[in-house]
């Protein structure tokens, strides 16, 4: 997983580059957590662009980062989602709660 | 080898998550003697994921044990058993229910049965606590006639 913080706008973008699943999650939320703290952002976006495979850990992720970011007083938004990423988060519903961007 | 089938394959593994990626990967390559298309292949993959989730994380509790997988296919159709020697589950109709989790500090969203009978054609889950769990998926996989014709009326199209 690649991440920049752009100052500027408060804006942190994570892109997740690994299948995304109970695995590689563990990694990819220690990271993020981590950055999260670390530049306290107004908006988190995770891009989906580079994900070749995602199951239900991707949806615990999200929800998680979610609340994460919300606590600290930023915002979560995904973006460049795959068709098979999109058929997993509608099945799950977050995409009521977690807005799909564009960078 | 049962001459009911076409083809069949086994596999067992130690129950490490590492090991997912390996087990969603080597069915894949079995299952794409049916010819799937991307989709099917992608459904397939999610599918084993789960299930070989759900024996690593509920079954096993992060503690070692064997996970097996048989495969079989036979006409256009791919049957996946996955079943562990683990814990058990005591309701499966509620396990089965979308959202629901035992474990939800390890984020888990419990939506791993719900996309499993999405994205399969059938799925059945047999258990006995403190003996272990399997469950049985199917999925008919297209047949490559009607998705020439697909393409071809798509191509006559253009």
């Amino acid at each position: 997983m690649e991440s920049k913080f752009y100052e500027k706008d408060k804006l942190l973008v994570f892109k997740i580059t690994e299948e995304i699943d109970d695995f590689s999650v563990q990694m990819i939320r220690r990271k993020a957590d981590y950055e999260i703290e670390r530049y306290m952002p107004k908006r988190v976006v995770f891009d989906f662009d580079s994900v070749t495979f995602m199951d239900s850990a991707g949806i615990g992720l999200i929800i998680g980062r979610y609340k994460f970011a919300n606590m600290l007083g930023g915002k979560l938004e995904v973006t460049n989602l795959t068709n098979s990423v999109k058929k997993i988060f509608e099945m799950s519903g977050i995409l009521k709660l977690i807005p799909i961007t564009n960078l | 080898m049962n001459e009911h089938f076409d083809n069949e394959m086994k596999l067992e593994f130690v129950s490490k998550s590492v090991n997912e990626a390996f087990a969603r990967i080597s069915i894949a390559a079995f299952a794409s003697q049916l010819d799937p298309t991307i989709e099917e292949l992608s459904d397939i993959k999610t599918a084993v994921s789960e299930a070989v989730t759900n024996c690593i994380i509920h079954g096993y509790e992060n503690s070692l044990g064997i996970v097996k997988i048989v495969a079989k296919l036979k006409g256009k159709e791919i049957t996946i058993e996955i079943s562990d020697e683990g814990k058990g589950i005591e309701n499966i109709d509620i396990a089965k229910e979308p959202l629901y989790t035992t474990k939800p500090d390890l984020e888990r969203s419990g939506m791993g049965f719900t996309i499993m009978e999405n994205f399969m054609d059938s799925m059945k889950v047999e258990s006995i606590v403190g003996l272990g769990t399997k469950v049985t998926m199917t999925k008919i996989i297209k047949e490559q006639i009607k998705k020439d014709e697909d393409e071809m009326k798509e191509f006559i199209n253009c």
